[in-house]
């Protein structure tokens, strides 16, 4: 049986489970400071004066620093834009470190902390796109003349067809503002010697941070050493650039001791970068059969207090992605990065492809509302028909390589009950015991699998590209090495998978090393729903390589045409003759042994290194309905199941795939009915803890029902598309769909995301809209 | 100022001294070097920190070293047996795919285990329920149920050695 496709259980697990894992916290070399940040307090001010004469004094402080005293480059960012390592002369959102102190402990570290006295001269601050493009707003860079840092806009609005059209629909859209928050926050740990500096790092791409700290330090790679060890979640939050990657290696330098830095929660709800927080006005015409004739979307992309590179590509991929499984004549975008007094903004989960997501499904439900046609017939008459493929859209960047969009609504209608559903929910509405049931559908396609060459590099990548390396051991065991950088995918388990299948060497004979620069090749990292996609095809096509080498010894050996060779269960042997065989570890043995080759073969020919290149995005997809119960006194909604059809092409472990769909539907869940990072007026964020964003526990997430349809990805050999993604994409439009289905009775066609109890209860006061 | 405090760290006993404002969650990982227990936020949320006291899951950031003074605590390191076979817990997140990036997992072991014993046949409801305390980010917890329940069901755990992967 194949083990490419097989329940496997993980090869990760035995050290997490037993407290063995090694996260950066948990690293301790002799010697080793601890380093604290003082955060700004203020949305937008000017710094007069930071005293640090107290916290000098403070016992256990070692040192304390602020920009005046290191002299520092600013940080590797969008030409022009770049933030400063810690701030100047002005601060522009509330957390952005302002001075740095190292002490002997944690505790003495945020006591010194609390001892600099920062001097602000407050300014009016703009915490919301409105308040930042109103005329006369006030101005995070006063040089620019404007918070509006990029605009593109369209090329053709096509307003003749919206005035031709037999229906229009405008529609105004939030994607709220959004953490990550993966459970182990923000940590890393330098130690500068006189050897060279290495840096233990929670993130998801060690080389790109190794390659920007060594060109910002002006030190070269060899000398500079990034280590990514258990990585305790990242969701895209992980790579990007902060601060204290690169005030740590100052001071461990300055100190000629270690330094470590870990986070805390209230820090890291204010300084990692946060996701979403796009704002959409979408203009549909559609004729009376429901069939769309023009799509307009306008994007606004709050960029927060700094322009991150990756965050100012949120609203491309949004735009690119916005005409999702329809067939859509013509598609008009534009978009603008604004900056605003909050937390810079880049990826989290999805990376702007919930937001396209958003705005189609709900777009696709306006239709259903006017026509008052059922939201699965709305859908049916717009998808992009199975035949299509490749299909070209309005986007130069999506062009979408396979799908079959009405088949995932077929099978999903085959594990619900939709019919009965909608019988239930008529009954309800009359029923004083029973809650109001809404049905919500969502028929979802992602971009991912990052990507063709030129893709990541435009988001400051080296490459687009994943690197694999198999050294096949003298006793005919495996190590890959690879440049992906997993934390918590299963990606030592899913490649040892599929380089055991190629390499017919046993799983348990099979190791996967990641997250180390001066021992991985040159790699690029773990994102955008690249692993399988890009590393997996890099893995079974190094293992190809590989196997032809073997064969070649073993026909030597055996004296026979290494076209008649055959691997199977962890031998080599001449087809038809099974009794002439080598097992794998004498191959392996042989390998590396001069006398034992044929004499055009060098010692060393297991071991090969792929940079694994793919020529087209993947595009994963599927139909997702949620079935939501609001209860009619209080407002409150809870799921009461999500029915889930994923198209991610060939899956390689199902238990995985699984698992990441889960994560992705809860953290999409999580968004349209409990998390959104606020401000108050002033910018003081009012959601900086675990006590006020709302991050769902157990019970307040159901179980989820899963159906499965496969339309292999023909741009890459195993078929994989990717999945890490899918969910937090495909699921907040069926969750809002089903909430606006709930109340549709009363008038309702639209509620903001998070439908909190109090907005549903306002709705249901009858403040419809 | 700092204090002498002892207790037996799963079975062993530390004796130290430390500021009387030491977490308990610190003087676990700082004063006797048990990384496993983790800290995920500063507002006793997240539950990473979850260890037993006496038997009892508790938020090891709530909790004041000194305050465990001749106490026993039992942290993740202490679940598995001597010889290394997982418990039935332990096993159960292995089996059912209860953990992704690991770093919520002790505090979920911890807890999950005292919930056993005090339920050892629980509903999803009552797993849900029982572990609202410990917050997890990958894994939208309905493998974290099924792996509570393959333990319910497999009191005895399978023996697998530490390291043996199947």
């Amino acid at each position: 049986m194949s083990i490419v496709g097989a329940k496997v259980i993980r090869k990760e697990d035995p050290n997490l489970l037993t407290g063995r894992g090694q996260f950066v916290d948990d690293i301790q070399p002799v010697g080793t400071t601890h380093m604290a940040f003082v955060r700004s307090t203020e949305a937008h001010a000017l710094i007069r004066n930071i005293d640090v004469t107290a916290a000098l004094e403070c016992e256990g402080v070692v040192g304390v620093w602020t920009a005046a005293d290191l002299n520092l480059p600013a940080l590797p960012g969008v030409p022009g834009l770049e933030r400063p390592a810690l701030a100047t002369d002005k601060v522009r959102f509330v957390g952005e470190a302002i001075a740095v102190v190292v002490a002997e402990s944690k505790y003495a570290a945020a006591d010194g902390t609390e001892l600099v006295i920062v001097d602000y001269e407050t300014l009016a601050a703009v915490t919301s796109i409105d308040e930042a493009t109103a005329d006369n707003a006030p101005l995070l860079y006063e040089e620019l003349g404007s918070n509006t840092v990029a605009e593109v806009p369209t090329a053709d609005d096509h307003q003749a067809i919206f005035d031709a059209a037999p229906h229009t629909e405008k529609i105004k859209l939030v994607n709220n503002r959004c953490t990550a928050a993966p459970i182990e926050t923000n940590a890393c740990l330098a130690d500068y010697g006189p050897a060279g500096l290495t840096v233990w790092a929670s993130f998801q791409a060690p080389h790109h941070l190794r390659n920007r700290i060594s060109a910002w330090l002006g030190i070269p790679q060899d000398q500079c050493r990034v280590i990514t060890p258990d990585v305790g979640g990242g969701f895209g939050q992980k790579i990007n650039f902060t601060p204290e990657f690169f005030v740590a290696p100052v001071l461990s330098k300055i100190l000629n001791r270690p330094v470590k830095y870990s986070q805390t929660r209230s820090e890291a709800m204010t300084s990692m970068y946060h996701g979403r927080a796009q704002e959409q006005e979408v203009d549909i015409a559609f004729d009376d059969s429901g069939k769309i004739l023009a799509l307009r979307v306008f994007a606004s992309q709050d960029m927060g207090g700094y322009a991150d590179g990756t965050g100012m590509g949120m609203p491309v991929l949004t735009t690119a992605m916005s005409a999702g499984c329809y067939v859509i004549p013509n598609v008009s975008i534009a978009w603008r990065n604004v900056l605003t007094n909050t937390t810079p903004i880049a990826a989290y989960r999805g990376a702007g492809r919930p937001e396209a997501t958003y705005l189609i499904e709900r777009a696709m439900d306006h239709i259903s509302y006017k026509l008052d046609m059922d939201p699965t017939e709305v859908r049916r008459q717009n998808y992009i028909p199975e035949d299509s493929f490749p299909y070209p859209t309005h986007s130069e960047l999506a062009v979408y390589d396979s799908g079959n969009f009405e088949g995932a609504l077929d099978e999903l209608l085959n594990i619900m009950d939709y019919e009965g559903l909608k019988e239930e929910q008529i009954a309800n509405r009359t029923n004083p015991e029973k809650p109001l049931l809404g049905i919500g559908f969502s028929s979802w396609l992602e971009i991912a699998g990052f990507g063709p060459p030129g893709s990541l590099e435009g988001f400051g990548h080296l490459g687009s590209w994943e690197s694999v390396q198999i050294r096949i051991q003298p006793d005919g065991s495996a190590i890959i090495y690879t440049g992906a950088s997993p934390h918590g995918q299963g990606t030592v388990t899913t490649f040892a998978q599929i380089a055991s299948e190629y390499l017919g060497i046993d799983f348990d004979k099979i190791s996967v090393r990641h997250g180390d620069t001066a021992t991985i090749p040159q790699g690029i990292g773990t994102m955008g729903s690249r692993q399988v996609a890009v590393g997996g095809e890099g893995v079974k096509n190094a293992s190809l390589k590989i196997v032809e080498n073997a064969k070649s010894i073993a026909a030597h050996k055996l004296e026979a045409n290494p076209e008649d060779i055959e691997v199977t269960d962890g031998n080599l042997f001449v087809k038809g003759t099974p009794s002439k065989s080598l097992t794998w570890a004498e191959v392996a043995t042989f390998s590396f042994q001069r006398l034992e080759l044929p004499e055009d073969m060098d010692p060393g020919s297991l071991d090969t290194t792929i940079l694994q290149e793919v020529p087209n995005f993947s595009f994963p997809s599927g139909a997702y309905a949620c079935v939501i119960e609001i209860d009619k006194q209080t407002g409150d909604a809870r799921i009461r199941d999500m029915y889930l059809v994923d198209d991610c092409g060939t899956v390689i472990n199902p238990l995985l795939a699984e698992g990441q769909v889960h994560g992705g539907v809860a953290q999409g869940i999580a968004q349209a009915l409990y998390e959104e990072f606020s401000y108050d007026e002033n910018g003081q964020p009012t959601t900086a803890t675990f006590i006020d964003y709302l991050m769902p526990g157990a019970p307040d997430l159901p179980s989820y029902k899963s159906g499965r349809i496969n339309t292999p990805n023909p741009n890459n050999s195993l078929g994989a598309k990717g999945i890490g993604e899918s969910g937090s994409v495909g699921t907040p439009p069926a969750v809002m769909n089903a909430v606006v289905d709930a109340v549709r009775h009363l008038g309702v066609t639209h509620i903001d995301m998070p439908a909190t109890p109090q907005k549903i209860w306002e709705v249901l006061q009858g403040g419809s809209k | 100022m700092s204090y002498p405090t002892s207790m037996t760290i799963n079975g062993t006993n530390y004796a130290k001294s430390v500021d009387p404002r030491t977490l308990l969650v610190h003087f676990i990982r700082e004063e006797c070097g048990l990384t496993g227990t983790h800290v995920g936020c500063d507002t006793s949320n997240c539950g990473a920190c979850t260890v037993l006291l006496d038997g009892d899951a508790v938020k090891s950031c709530t909790v004041l070293a000194v305050q465990a003074n001749n106490h026993k605590v039992t942290t993740v390191e202490g679940l598995a047996s001597e010889d290394g076979a997982f418990s039935p817990v332990q096993e159960g997140f292995r089996q059912e795919h209860g953990l992704q990036c690991g770093y919520c997992t002790p505090g979920m072991l911890m807890a999950a285990t005292a919930l056993l014993k005090e339920i050892p046949k629980p509903t999803e409801e009552e797993i849900r329920q029982n572990l609202e305390g410990n917050l997890c980010r990958c894994t939208g917890y309905e493998m974290i149920v099924r792996s509570v329940q393959w333990a319910a069901d497999n009191p005895d755990g399978v023996p697998v050695a530490i390291g043996e992967s199947s």
